[in-house]
């Protein structure tokens, strides 16, 4: 998934640093992340794991790192996952 | 000082009176509207939403809403000099609370009555306040900043300017902090000046900024998080506020006209008496907008995490277009009802100036770059269907 998010992350995070030297708890605003860019990459995540991200999960803390991207996703990949 | 006792919203409308005398003045002048300054200063005003603890009044921002909104009916250029100055207030309360040199300024600005500006814009970046091309230069606890800003309302009559920057030399264009900057601090070589059509007393005028300063000045958190945690929802709902204040002088003026000719012709129902309600119906519109905005702003600031939700910015984008849009459309409304009346300057139904001071409204960060982040939200956000809260 990592990987996955990294990807992503370099193909429409419009980053002013290289996805792959980020760390995991890096803050992905101060390495130069947009709102315009928060969603493309919103829509690109979704569309890579198959999920909707809720409403409630659309704000800043969702998008500031790998590591919360990372829990966002697991969480809602989770969900999906028959019981 | 002897206002001090009495409540915000009478002292504002002891400076409203003071604004309406000098306003065509201002107006006709493009001028500094120094009398209403003053004003605002006896009236202790400047530092009425800094917090208690540093000074202040603590006061709400729904009362500081009411405040622009008064001052605009009297001065527009008046209304949005007092808005820029609390959106900028704003910051500093938000986001200067426990670094000491904030507190320390926060409390003069509250005791001196300072002025705030501010100086977001920059040649070369094309209105974008989310983008810097200059940079704060630190060397020790020192730092000096250059920035060629292609705006800075009433930049000559401030007593501090706040201005962002990007965070170092080598920081990616939009990784910005805001640096508080005192008189003492800068020097301003005027660019361009500041002939418009309309909010012609807000001195708008183009600087070349050099500053230095102490390290301390520069506010802890980034300016991304200033901007969207305060700075643009204050502004959307102050300047809303103010544009609310020019609607209703509008409506003012065009309702004592249409009270005039139905006294003249008793028992007929004059021909604007139409247009009125219609603009009756928008103003009413425009109220319960921003209203309805102060509302969420003041709930997400208690708690949550709708500040920086999707769809807390969507709400606020949409107060502050609507209103601008709206505004117009009442001002042109009230200009049909009051005709020649309205389209002359020398009557008591003039309408030059609201209808210009209102023309800056869509353009002040502009609608349509407004609608097209708007739109780009739109991509993920959902709307909600729902209309209970």
């Amino acid at each position: 998934m990592n990987e996955t998010l990294r990807r992503i992350l370099a193909q429409h995070g419009k980053l002013a640093v290289d996805a792959a030297s980020l760390g995991e708890t890096d803050d992905l605003y101060a390495a130069g992340l947009t709102s315009f860019a928060t969603v493309q990459l919103m829509l690109a995540i979704e569309d890579a794991f198959d999920i909707e991200i809720p409403d409630r999960l659309l704000n800043r803390r969702t998008f500031a790192s790998l590591a919360a991207l990372e829990s966002c996703v697991a969480g809602l990949v989770g969900e999906k996952e028959p019981a | 000082m002897t206002y001090v006792a009495n409540s915000l919203i009478e002292r504002a409308a002891h400076v409203a009176a003071v604004a309406a005398r000098h306003a065509d003045s201002v107006d006709r002048e493009g001028r500094f509207p120094h009398e209403a300054r003053r004003a605002l200063a006896d009236a202790r005003l400047f530092g009425a939403m800094i917090p208690k603890e540093h000074g202040g009044e603590g006061a709400a921002l729904s009362d500081i809403a009411e405040i622009c909104c008064q001052l605009a009916q009297a001065c527009a250029s008046t209304g949005m000099i007092y808005a820029m100055h609390q959106i900028k207030a704003s910051s500093l309360i938000e986001h200067g609370a426990g670094a000491p040199w904030h507190e320390d300024f926060m409390r003069r600005v509250a005791t001196e009555q300072l002025l705030l500006g501010s100086a977001t814009t920059e040649g070369g970046i094309g209105g974008d306040l989310r983008n810097s091309i200059c940079a704060v230069v630190t060397e020790g606890e020192r730092f000096t900043l250059e920035k060629n800003a292609t705006v800075i309302s009433y930049g000559a009559d401030a007593d501090a300017i706040l201005v962002t920057a990007r965070r170092a030399l080598e920081a990616a264009s939009s990784d910005q902090v805001m640096v508080v900057l005192r008189k003492q601090d800068y020097t301003l070589e005027k660019t361009s000046g500041w002939d418009t059509l309309g909010m012609r007393g807000t001195c708008s005028d183009g600087y070349l900024l050099k500053s230095a300063g102490a390290t301390a000045q520069v506010l802890p958190q980034p300016f991304a998080e200033i901007a969207a945690q305060s700075m643009l929802a204050m502004a959307h709902l102050l300047w809303s506020s103010l544009w609310f204040g020019i609607a209703s002088s509008a409506f003012g003026k065009a309702q004592a006209f249409v009270r005039a000719e139905a006294r003249r012709a008793p028992g007929k129902t004059p021909p604007g008496a139409l247009r009125l309600a219609e603009a009756g119906e928008k103003l009413q519109v425009m109220r319960s907008t921003i209203l309805d905005g102060l509302r969420r702003y003041e709930e997400a600031k208690a708690g949550g995490d709708d500040l920086g939700s999707m769809s807390f910015v969507l709400a606020m984008n949409n107060v502050k277009t609507a209103a601008s849009q709206t505004m117009i459309e009442v001002v042109n409304l009230c200009l049909m009802i009051c005709g020649i009346a309205g389209y002359k300057n020398d009557t008591p139904f003039s309408l030059g100036r609201e209808l210009r001071d209102a023309l800056s409204a869509p353009i002040m960060i502009n609608n349509d770059r407004i609608l097209s982040n708007s739109a780009t939200l739109l991509l993920a956000h959902r709307v909600e269907q729902r209309l209970a809260v």
